[in-house]
């Protein structure tokens, strides 16, 4: 059979653009669509009638001819939405790189861009008395939230593992203390200690206040093209070295509970292409971007792409090992979330953590781990998923 | 067990039953049995309700009657912010049970003491993981009752 032509190292990030992130923005999701793109086409000295492929998630509420025609940009050749919210995010990127890679297009725009106030932000909140499909079976006993939803598994996983909430706190904590150096972050302005974790409100026991992600407003974008175009930008290649997706055996999107083991997470599935397809494993992460819609996605995610044991991601966070001064990818820890993340930077179903992943391999984070050339960028924990390897180029 | 149907409190969500496979299911309820789909060919249980066998994809199937006993797997306490029939009754507990019929198949649900309590009437704080429990049907309209479990003994 003839060997599977992988996309390793054939395509680049070339460009990252974003709006202000804010609880409440007075513009149109439209506009800070195109104000994401406008930043991340002229980051990377690219022109708008360049861009021949568009890439989006199915939650987006602007369609390709509506970004085309007011962007200006030439023939489209290849588009393509990704559906399943946050577990979206890193496929609407490599799918991208997929195209560039194969020929379909030459120069890809990914975006995404929400608004909380627009019914598609949240999609659970669209519920009509009578509820259809799979929330038939879960809502009308009042959960009612994807935040119920994984304090579900959440409980089940502080059962089995013996995890706690100082250990989740340590998550929130962490990537709290990035955002407080990261001018762009909802929060950088607000500190959060354990002891504010610990006695914050519930809001679905038990995941507290700060167990969640942040509520935004904003948009970000960024432009993927071939390696070898990439080489002649005025700017430094983020390689994309791998891409999967996966939607595991049996799976029910969030409300997982209906299979032989409901915490083996979507990112099992997704780590084992993932690490097929590349060069290097988890051991040669320097620093990853995790998602963050809830604390307990952290160490499922740290599980489910193998930087540890099953049961063993919440105490991988003790001892700062999370933290982007703490003791590295040597020292058995992991950076993680190094502008803030979903909890404390801003949320947009992931797709900001695509953009700290990039400042990482380009050395130009606010919290920029020292000498990083790899990155793992994940996508949602709990719903059909994707991921990113990025690399810095070493030409 | 299951009493007179009563009003539910106002703007709590019901099950559309929005295909056969989804009506049957609620319809069992609606006469006090829960029961889940029983592949016609291989014997294998599956909840939630599918026209396909996943193990032998034989769209053949019977409803099989379960005990209604099983265990707590999970338990949650929802707090506000939420739908304002929701918000009204909380905190309350949302709880998943393993049947002990089949571990694979489980159910969302509430612990109440009886059909018809308010979802906060049991303290959430007294349940935990392994709690045996049984079913119990909440009539809520005609023709409709929801499944919701209380402690057993045995």
């Amino acid at each position: 059979m003839d060997e599977p032509l992988l996309i390793r190292d054939r395509t680049a990030i070339v460009g990252v653009g974003h709006t202000e992130y804010a609880k409440s923005i007075d513009r149109s999701e439209k506009r800070l669509a195109l104000e994401a793109i406008l930043a991340a086409l002229a980051d990377a000295g690219i022109a708008p009638y360049e861009v021949d492929g568009l890439s989006s998630y199915t939650l987006e509420t602007t369609d390709e001819t509506e970004i085309a025609r007011n962007l200006g940009l030439g023939d489209l050749t290849w588009f393509s939405q990704v559906g399943y919210g946050g577990g979206a995010g890193c496929g609407v990127v490599g799918q991208a790189a997929m195209a560039v890679a194969t020929g379909q297009c030459r120069v890809a725009v990914a975006w995404r861009s929400r608004k909380r106030g627009a019914a598609s932000a949240r999609p659970w909140a669209g519920v009509a008395e009578r509820v259809k499909g799979n929330h038939q079976w879960t809502r009308p006993f009042g959960l009612l939230r994807p935040v119920d939803e994984i304090a579900m598994l959440t409980r089940r996983y502080m059962h089995d593992h013996g995890a706690t909430r100082p250990q989740l706190g340590a998550v929130a904590v962490t990537v709290r203390r990035h955002a407080n150096r990261n001018p762009d972050a909802m929060m950088h302005a607000k500190t959060l200690t354990l002891e504010q974790y610990l006695d914050a409100r519930w809001v679905s026991e038990p995941l507290c206040l700060f167990d969640n992600c942040l509520e935004s407003d904003g948009a970000a974008a960024v432009v993927i093209t071939g390696t070898d175009r990439a080489r002649d930008l005025p700017g430094p290649p983020v390689l994309i070295h791998g891409f999967a997706q996966a939607v595991p055996r049996q799976h029910q999107v969030m409300t997982n509970y209906f299979c032989d083991d409901p915490l083996l997470g979507p990112s099992h599935a997704c780590a084992s292409l993932l690490w097929r397809h590349a060069a290097f494993g988890p051991g040669d992460v320097d620093v990853a971007q995790l998602y963050d819609a809830f604390s307990p996605l952290v160490p499922l995610s740290l599980e489910g792409y193998g930087f540890c044991g099953r049961g063993e991601g919440a105490s991988f966070g003790e001892g700062d090992r999370l933290a982007f001064d703490g003791p590295g990818r040597i020292g058995g820890g992991l950076p993680v979330n190094t502008s803030g993340g979903g909890m404390s930077e801003a949320y947009l179903h992931g797709f900001n953590l695509i953009v700290e992943g990039v400042r990482q391999m380009r050395g130009t984070s606010r919290s920029q781990v020292p000498g990083a050339t790899t990155c793992l960028v994940t996508s949602g924990e709990g719903v059909p998923t994707s991921a990113l390897l990025l690399r810095s180029d070493d030409r | 067990m299951s009493g007179e149907a009563r009003q539910p409190v106002t703007g709590m969500l019901l099950p559309a039953a929005d295909d056969e496979d989804a009506a049957a299911f609620w319809r069992w309820c609606a006469a006090g049995e829960l029961r889940v789909q029983q592949c016609a060919a291989c014997g294998a249980l599956r909840f939630p309700p599918r026209p396909l066998c996943p193990h032998c994809r034989a769209f053949d199937h019977d409803w099989a009657r379960l005990s209604g006993r099983g265990t707590v797997w999970s338990w949650v306490v929802a707090h506000p912010p939420l739908l304002a029939a929701y918000a009204e009754q909380a905190p309350y507990n949302v709880v998943v049970v393993t049947s002990d019929d089949d571990p694979a198949i489980r159910f969302v649900g509430n612990i109440v003491e009886s059909p018809g309590d308010r979802l906060d009437h049991v303290d959430p704080h007294r349940i935990a993981i392994g709690d045996p429990v049984e079913v119990v049907f909440e009539p809520v309209e005609d023709g409709l009752a929801l499944p919701r479990w209380r402690r057993r003994t045995t």
